[in-house]
């Protein structure tokens, strides 16, 4: 009995880890900034979080697979790029350029299943393939994104702040797409056993294809949101996302292998990462150890991941 | 009986596939009719499962036909096509998502379920069919399968191949489905086996247990060596006789009995010795020179002792656990356990023998040529060349490569963990020799086994039931009922 | 007649399996003759000189890439880079322009390497998380680290440092020679040492390789230590050519030693490493860059053609394979 009552006890602190996680550090915003309370506040703290969810929702299908992206960062810095400079000009050029990459995006994903390759190398070699586009598009910082871009990602949204607008958008969408939808179903399959998948008669090429193709979308998405934001962009504007976006996926419950994802904790992952990058500078870490913290807060929230993964082993 | 000859449904002519260098099927013709139920049977090896495969189109033959109500289905039979005509197949390995729920498993096997609450009408289905088959089982359309027992996973699996659906149900190829069934379970599986042949579909039943092919099937068919030595009514055969198809080979059941006779006498030292974690079990005895077997159903405990014995003698990391030397591992499964893909035949073997030949903290080429040159010889290794790579030889001969690698090391202590999966007769009896004059010279052989006929060759046998030892042999008291017996009485219980 | 013709091409083919670095070899010649036949002044023989100066920095870190990938499937070192930084800065700190401290310079160096190592290695132990988003996690608070003590760091290297690293013998630069010694002995190590087999064997099997008796995870700490070693050493010797450390100096090696250990005809799922071919490859990594600057090719086109290459190299070297 009370061996049940541990292993639902480890269940619950899995399931709510990131949302515990994101609680504690907008308490600790709140308190070392008061003014932060607020429509703008918030608006000012978690606005950044908005094309990492994207990024992360991206990373989380290619997760799901039970493969890894180490391209996404470099894939939105191109989308950006691409949004800051094609698009205001050659609106119609920019969109090809968009499915040409959701394509290549597919393209990796039946590579990867048809010949065996190992995702990893695949994704590296790849970012540098989007780094290189968008040197070659934008050999030095600026562009400028359209004035309808801008004006989106600036509107003012009603009652609640646009990043939770947002991620209530970005996790409702996620939650259907992966995890209510028979197709999302199939992915998971696809993660936690590929054999019994095609033995049942699926074909893993086009779906593989299919899951790098949406996260090829997410990616873009992600991108023109960043750049609208921003509204110029550099090549190497999103390349921390790489990183980020996996933390995002497994401090939200998602695992590396077996085809366990959670896009509302990944959505939350998101924000709480952004949130804890907020908190850094909230307190005034010296610039020199800025990169060594947050290479210590992935430390740590992959610890913590593996340290409840280990006791509901044990439970 | 059967008055009029039935439909023939499902044909496959002189199928043939090889893997590497391994003839897994040597040109098999076989049929089942409507309404039948074939129980195919054969020892390790004998091809079953690849033609199993073949059948539900997961493998492509490489030469053969196969005819599906009379038509030919030609060069593009996957597994999309045989699941149009109705091919269903419940894999060895089972083929659930271990991620995803009971329902959602049920829908990627099964496209119909559409809408919005395609999980409920997926569930519902599934449980309809796991409670006609298995009443009583207990199971959640919404449990995940992580969770389950690897039996009750076994349930699931089965209930879901049987659920009907928009695609069509003639054949159904089952390999193993009562490997980890309880006993009321299988039985409640071949009850309803035999109601699903009365409706006219047919049924493929692979089995180890001779038992359950007697009670369920209309027709065996045996296999060895890659081809189809018999097929007759199950009705007009016997067990023996099927038993001496499936090539119990006079000269490997004549051996043992006086070859090992005289190893393993009381004053030899202990080498091995696991105490039991309860009080009312068996522990492990080992003296040196002894040949132990390990016998039991499969995956009930044997490999695990195996593998805390290895671990025993590196380090003292259990207390129970005391191995009085060095051991050295023989795997089974040869490709997860035992061979290394990408080395050649000489490095596969050397892998074992570096305490000897290294000097000076260099590993001694010369003598690596030299000592792999001996072991070729000694065991009869049929190559050209041991710069091949591993994979050139056939499957037998990369077993005597594995036992080459344990036999050339210094370890007194062998541990065999089924050793000889699908080997050919003849390697089997070089192997047996080797094993015996081996233990005359003092050494110690752990030896699981899943073909009884082996045990012949230890001294003592240890039954395995749940992980524990549930009973000790010794040779002369060894019967195939007394260890049938020590396997299943805690079941049953 | 027609039997003896097959018996040749079999043989060739076995020539052609035990020979992996061929195929880069071939293409560093290409790149070679395609830049000295473009005729940008330089001469033929001076480009091989640079080449072979610049490759030997790539081959030093390359050969710990390659040990580090030959263990198996996901295992790559991503925190080269931060490592070339912080032993560059550790060994310019301990020289401090002095000749007579050139020798506790490198060895702290390389001692620093192999810290980063093990801490890379207890990350992937401890977290129990995919090598590669280990080491890449780590290397943000290595670079941290090099941030802190290296910014700002104006100490140039000992003279008889910079000399050394200068040096030709017979118009070949020593530091390729000492780089040629290093390759030599991990391919002695590799292929005559219980740790050079445990190495391919873990990388292949690691089931298999634990069942043989091997030591599979102490296997894979040493390949990450000596991996972060050479990386170290690797920064206190680019410290000492370049005139000074710089925190980026080793930026570039993330993917070219990856593409350098791919190209090369290592294994990239583990258990066969190629160490003539990590020569060739890196030749070859130059001569394309040489060759793409000679026809007046960017940064961004570089980038984009050696991601290219890495992927269109293991599609090449994959078979396409079943389930």
């Amino acid at each position: 009995m009370s061996s049940l009552q541990a292993k639902r006890g480890v269940l619950v602190l899995h399931n709510i880890l990131p949302a515990l996680a994101l609680s504690l550090l907008l308490a600790a915003v709140f308190w070392r900034q008061p003014r932060a309370m607020s429509y703008f506040g918030v608006n000012l703290l978690l606005n950044l979080a908005i094309p990492l969810m994207f990024a992360s929702l991206a990373q989380m299908m290619i997760l799901a697979v039970s493969d890894l992206d180490l391209s996404i960062g470099p894939f939105v810095s191109l989308a950006a790029s691409i949004g800051a400079t094609l698009l205001p000009t050659r609106p119609a050029l920019a969109m090809l350029a968009f499915v040409a990459a959701v394509a290549a995006y597919a393209l990796a994903g039946a590579l990867i299943e048809s010949r065996r390759l190992p995702s990893i190398v695949v994704t590296l070699g790849l970012s540098f393939v989007w780094l290189g586009c968008a040197v070659l598009l934008l050999p030095t910082p600026g562009g400028l994104a359209p004035d309808w871009l801008s004006s989106a990602m600036a509107y003012r949204t009603p009652w609640l702040p646009m990043p939770i607008w947002m991620a209530l958008f970005a996790a409702a969408l996620g939650h259907v797409l992966v995890t209510r939808s028979a197709f999302g179903t199939l992915v998971r399959g696809l993660g936690g056993n590929p054999t019994a998948v095609a033995r049942v008669g699926w074909s893993l090429v086009r779906l593989r294809a299919g899951v790098y193709a949406l996260a090829g979308l997410f990616g873009v998405l992600a991108g023109l949101m960043l750049v609208g934001q921003t509204t110029s962009a550099d090549p190497n504007i999103a390349s921390r996302y790489t990183l980020v976006s996996i933390a995002a996926v497994i401090l939200g419950g998602g695992k590396f292998v077996g085809g366990y994802v959670s896009p509302v904790g990944t959505v939350v992952g998101a924000l709480t990462m952004t949130l804890a990058a907020s908190f850094l500078t909230f307190l005034e870490v010296a610039p020199d150890w800025q990169v060594g913290m947050q290479g210590l807060i992935l430390i740590v929230v992959l610890g913590l991941r593996a340290a409840i993964d280990r006791l509901e082993r044990i439970a | 009986m059967i008055n009029s000859i039935p439909e023939m449904l499902f044909e496959a002519r002189d199928t043939a596939k090889a893997f590497a260098a391994v003839q897994a099927l040597r040109g098999v013709d076989f049929q089942v009719r409507r309404g039948e139920c074939v129980g195919l049977v054969g020892h390790n090896g004998a091809g079953k499962s690849t033609l199993m495969n073949v059948l539900s189109g997961t493998l492509a033959a490489d030469r053969g036909e196969l005819h599906f109500a009379g038509l030919a289905v030609g060069s593009g039979w996957d597994v999309r096509e045989a699941q149009r005509l109705g091919v269903r197949s419940v894999y060895q390995e089972l083929s659930l998502c271990a991620n995803l729920s009971l329902a959602e498993n049920m829908r990627i096997a099964q496209p119909q379920f559409k809408g919005w609450n395609w999980r409920l009408a997926a569930g519902a289905q599934l449980m309809a069919t796991l409670d006609r088959i298995f009443p009583g089982h207990g199971l959640h359309a919404d449990q995940v399968v992580g969770e389950l027992s690897i039996g009750r996973r076994q349930m699931v699996e089965i209930a879901r191949a049987f659920t009907p659906g928009a695609l069509a149900l003639e054949v159904m190829i089952l390999d193993e489905p009562t490997s980890s069934l309880d006993n009321q379970a299988a039985a409640q599986l071949l009850a309803y086996i035999r109601e699903f042949v009365a409706l006219g579909k047919s049924c493929i039943l692979i089995s180890h247990k001779l038992r359950e092919i007697f009670t369920v099937t209309d027709r065996i068919v045996v296999m060895r060596d890659g081809q189809v030595v018999e097929s007759v009514l199950t009705e007009q055969t016997s067990r023996d006789r099927v038993v001496a198809a499936m090539g119990q080979d006079e000269q490997v059941q004549e051996n043992p009995r006086h070859v090992v006779a005289q190893t393993g006498s009381a004053e030899a030292p202990l080498v091995v010795n696991v105490s039991s974690t309860s009080a009312a079990r068996l522990g492990v005895k080992a003296m040196a020179g002894e040949v132990i077997g390990l016998a039991g159903l499969a995956g009930h405990g044997q490999t695990t002792l195996l593998l805390r014995l290895q671990a025993g003698s590196a380090t003292r990391a259990e207390s129970s656990v005391w191995v009085g030397g060095a051991t050295s591992f023989v795997a089974g499964d040869r490709q997860t356990d035992g061979v290394f893909g990408l080395w050649s035949i000489a490095r596969n073997m050397s892998v074992g023998w570096f305490s000897q030949l290294c000097h000076r903290r260099l590993i001694d080429l010369k003598g690596e040529r030299e000592y792999a040159e001996h072991w070729r010889q000694r065991l009869g290794l049929v190559t050209p060349d041991l710069d091949l790579p591993i994979f050139s030889l056939s499957g037998g001969n990369q077993q005597k490569v594995l036992f080459a690698r344990a036999l050339g090391s210094s370890a007194s202590i062998i541990l065999m963990d089924d050793p000889m999966r699908g080997v050919d007769v003849g390697t089997k009896r070089d192997v047996y020799a080797l094993i015996a004059e081996e233990a005359r010279r003092g050494r110690t052989f752990v030896w699981y086994t899943t073909e009884f006929d082996e045990l012949f060759h230890c001294d003592r046998v240890y039954v395995f039931n749940n992980g524990e030892v549930a009973g000790e042999l010794s040779r002369a008291e060894l019967s195939e009922e007394r260890v049938l017996d020590m396997s299943f009485d805690k079941i049953a219980a | 007649m027609k039997t003896h013709t097959v018996s040749h091409f079999a043989k060739w083919q076995r020539w052609r399996a035990g020979r992996p670095w061929l195929g880069s070899c071939l293409a560093a010649v290409l790149a070679w003759a395609a830049t000295v036949f473009s005729g940008q002044g330089q001469g033929s023989g001076e480009l091989l000189t640079v080449a072979l100066t610049f490759s030997a920095f790539t081959v030093l870190v390359s050969l710990g890439q390659m040990l580090v990938i030959s263990v198996g499937p996901g295992n790559a070192d991503l925190s080269i880079p931060s490592s070339i930084a912080l032993s560059g800065a550790v060994a310019m700190l301990v020289m401090d322009g002095s000749n007579a401290m050139i020798v506790p310079g490198i060895l702290a160096a390389v001692l620093v390497g192999a810290l980063v190592g093990v801490f890379n290695f207890s990350l992937i132990r401890v977290l129990s998380i995919p090598p590669i988003i280990a080491t890449l996690a780590g290397s943000l608070i290595v670079m941290s680290v090099a941030i802190a003590i290296g910014r700002g760091l104006k100490i140039k290297p000992p003279p008889l440092f910079s000399d050394f690293m200068a040096m030709r013998l017979f118009g070949i630069p020593l530091l390729a020679v000492v780089v040629l010694a290093v390759s030599i002995a991990i391919a002695l190590m590799l292929e005559r040492t219980v740790l050079g087999r445990s190495i391919e064997a873990v990388g292949q099997n690691d089931r298999a390789a634990g069942l043989a008796g091997m030591r599979v995870e102490l296997t894979r700490f040493w390949a990450y230590v000596i991996c972060a070693a050479l990386a170290g050493l690797a920064g206190a010797l680019i410290s000492g050519f370049s005139g000074g450390n710089s925190l980026d100096q080793g930026q570039e090696y993330i993917l070219l030693t990856i593409a350098v250990v791919v190209i090369g005809g290592t294994v990239v799922s583990g258990g066969a490493p190629c160490v003539p071919g990590i020569w060739s490859a890196a030749m070859f990594m130059f001569l394309l860059v040489a060759m793409l600057n000679a026809a007046g090719a960017g940064p961004g086109l570089r980038m984009l053609l050696t991601g290219l290459i890495i992927i269109g190299v293991i599609v090449a070297a994959s078979s396409p394979g079943k389930r």
